[in-house]
């Protein structure tokens, strides 16, 4: 018999934390999108397993819960790089030479965008505003913010990421 | 580096640690403004906000009072406050700052609107992206809890407000307020029909007043000082100071809190210190993506107010200011507009779906040199198909733009039609001028 779906893959520090989240709201699915994206987090992607056990803990149908997952832009159902380099090439980055910023990426990690290096170390998108206009141009990795960035600074930056993948 | 021209209200605390703990807040005249509002009524308090001039900093710029006198007094269903921390509109970096240095000023805001509507619940709806910010912002609503300034009788008062973070997880129609409240409802961030506004029906249906970050901000300061000395800052019905995001082609860029009013020239020569390269100013967009832009020769003496701005047909926006100097290709720059906007339609209707792929297409063959000259007016018939015609403003925020920047350079798209190169070498002289007041 198949288990019932349930959240083991999560550390018990998430599972303690989505229990005070569900409590704050007076309708349980209003934790829903925080809670995917934390389990994202831990698990790299919203595998099936996560999926089906978060639909069961907030009492939704798995087709709800996916519908929302194809919403969200930072919601995914595949792995990504272990660094996931996200840069910004919207206006304020553009005029201060995003595209510059791009190129160099993809020509460093030789990628394309929404690819992963062979290895999974690094995986490149292009993205939306990032909220660092003002220190353009930026990209983030995973959640850090890189920002007045120049093709010298984002060698310093993915050189700095594949230490410490090496070392890890 | 604040400069000297900077009145600094809601970024006073910027760069003191200190402030965001709740001592180091406290010291700095921290829940002064609770403490008045505790000993007003829920009228006076909205009236006091009126009295400031406080408009919305988001980016409609509607009146905080006035919004907060819709809700109403009795009704069966809670009331909710919520806190725009979504803050995705392209030029714009500031509630970012403000959540990193002064949690605790949101948190008192948003206590103080909750007595004035008479709510017990709140949500601070942050960007996803914005993860750095959930430690610090939750490491205040925790001491605030401890101390007693969130929970139930709040310092002695009888009233309860409890209020929460939540995260988006990237989606910019997420920040138009009803697709927020479908997002923290847990389901896709699609704008539900108004009316009823959410002051009548919000969040869980119950009537909710939803403020940006900086609005909420501001609150403590104004109930403090005083609404009178906060209008003081600006010209009449255009309250205050606020945070404008220099980007772009600027010597400064950075996040500078001016009166409003402040002259737009002296934002850029004083404050931002000048067009990057010492080239001439081509255009500024005055408030975040959406917002029209203004040729050069437009911006001559204009006051960066709320009044003034709306006078030249475009908007204060979230002040978000990008500057372009003289050699920025303007046909690039709507390309990478309107490929945004085609990115975050919900798709849910058809002109703002279709529209905004089709211009993203048609711009982006001009881009490449494989245009027709004469298809420019397309440009301005589809974006004005769009204007107006959608079910919520996301559709205008790409249209208006778009309208705006091919009307004002359209011998650049003209030229550029036919030539890859950017921008092309015929247009970068000054901008047609004739072409700025033609209506398709
Ligand atoms: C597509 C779209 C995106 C928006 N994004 C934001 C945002 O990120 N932050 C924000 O404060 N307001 C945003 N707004 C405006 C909100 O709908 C709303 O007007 C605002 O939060 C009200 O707060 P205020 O009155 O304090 O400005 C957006 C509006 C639209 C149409
Ligand atoms: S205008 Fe665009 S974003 Fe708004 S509902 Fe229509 S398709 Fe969706
Ligand atoms: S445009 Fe790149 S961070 Fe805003």
């Amino acid at each position: 018999m198949k288990p019932s779906p349930n959240l083991d893959m999560l550390t018990p520090a998430l599972r303690a934390r989505f229990d005070a989240m569900i409590a704050h709201y007076p309708v349980k699915r209003s934790a829903l999108v925080p809670m995917l994206l934390y389990a994202q987090d831990e698990l790299g992607y919203l595998t099936p397993e996560v999926i089906s056990g978060i639909a069961a803990r907030l009492e939704l149908d798995e087709l709800a819960v996916r519908e929302v997952i194809g919403y969200y832009s930072m919601l995914r159902l595949h792995p990504a790089g272990r660094y996931h380099v996200q840069v910004c090439t919207n206006i304020s980055c553009q005029l201060r030479g995003a595209d510059r910023i791009w190129e160099h990426c993809r020509a460093r990690l030789q990628l394309e965008n929404h690819q992963t290096t062979p290895d999974g170390l690094f995986s490149l998108e292009e993205v939306e505003c990032i909220g660092a206009c003002s220190w353009a141009p930026a990209l983030q990795v995973n959640y850090d913010f890189h920002q007045q960035l120049t093709p010298e600074k984002v060698d310093e930056i993915l050189d700095g990421y594949r230490q410490k993948g090496a070392s890890s | 580096m604040p400069h000297s021209a900077e009145i600094r209200i809601v970024s006073r605390r910027f760069g003191n640690p200190e402030a965001r703990t709740l001592a180091g807040y406290l010291a700095d005249e921290g829940y002064q403004g609770l403490e008045k509002a505790l000993a007003m009524t829920p009228e006076q308090i909205i009236e006091e906000m009126k009295v400031s001039g406080l408009r919305g900093r988001g980016g409609a710029g509607f009146p905080t009072g006035m919004k907060w006198s819709f809700v109403p007094k009795q009704s069966a269903k809670p009331k909710y406050i919520l806190c725009n921390a979504d803050e995705s509109e392209p030029g714009t970096c500031k509630d970012r700052l403000v959540m990193e240095w002064d949690p605790f000023s949101i948190i008192e805001g948003m206590t103080i609107a909750a007595r004035a509507i008479g709510s017990q619940q709140g949500y601070i709806f942050i960007r996803g992206e914005y993860r750095y910010l959930f430690a610090i912002v939750d490491r205040a609503l925790e001491e605030a809890y401890a101390a007693g300034y969130l929970g139930k009788n709040i310092r002695g008062s009888g009233m309860d407000f409890f209020l929460y973070s939540h995260s988006g997880a990237g989606a910019y129609e997420c920040g138009e307020e009803s697709a927020l409240m479908e997002s923290l409802e847990g389901k896709r961030g699609l704008p539900r029909l108004k009316p009823p506004f959410p002051a009548i029906v919000g969040l869980y249906g119950g009537p909710t007043v939803i403020n940006n970050v900086e609005t909420l901000a501001t609150v403590p300061h104004i109930l403090r000082g005083g609404g009178a000395w906060y209008a003081a800052y600006g010209p009449p019905k255009n309250g205050g100071t606020r945070l404008f995001c220099l980007s772009g082609h600027i010597n400064q860029p950075g996040v500078y809190e001016l009166p409003l009013g402040f002259p737009l020239e002296r934002m850029l020569q004083e404050v931002g210190g000048g067009i990057l390269g010492g080239k001439p100013l081509k255009a500024v967009v005055p408030g975040g993506s959406s917002t029209p832009i203004l040729t050069a020769a437009e911006t001559a003496g204009l006051n960066m107010d709320y009044d003034s701005v709306a006078k030249l047909g475009t908007f204060l926006g979230s002040g978000g200011v990008v500057v372009l100097a003289q050699d920025t290709c303007m046909v690039k720059f709507a390309l990478r507009i309107i490929r945004f906007y085609r990115h975050e339609s919900c798709g849910w209707c058809v002109p703002c779906r279709e529209g905004t792929h089709w211009l993203a297409q048609a711009i982006g063959r001009y881009h490449d040199g494989r245009g027709r000259a004469s298809d420019v007016k397309l440009f301005e018939d589809v974006a004005a198909n769009i204007l107006g015609r959608t079910f919520c403003p996301l559709g205008d925020a790409a249209a208006m733009p778009i309208l705006a920047i091919v009307r004002k350079f359209r011998a650049e798209f003209e030229a550029h039609a036919t030539t890859a190169a950017c921008p092309p070498a015929a247009t970068t002289g000054a901008s047609p001028a004739a072409n700025e007041t033609r209506r398709p």
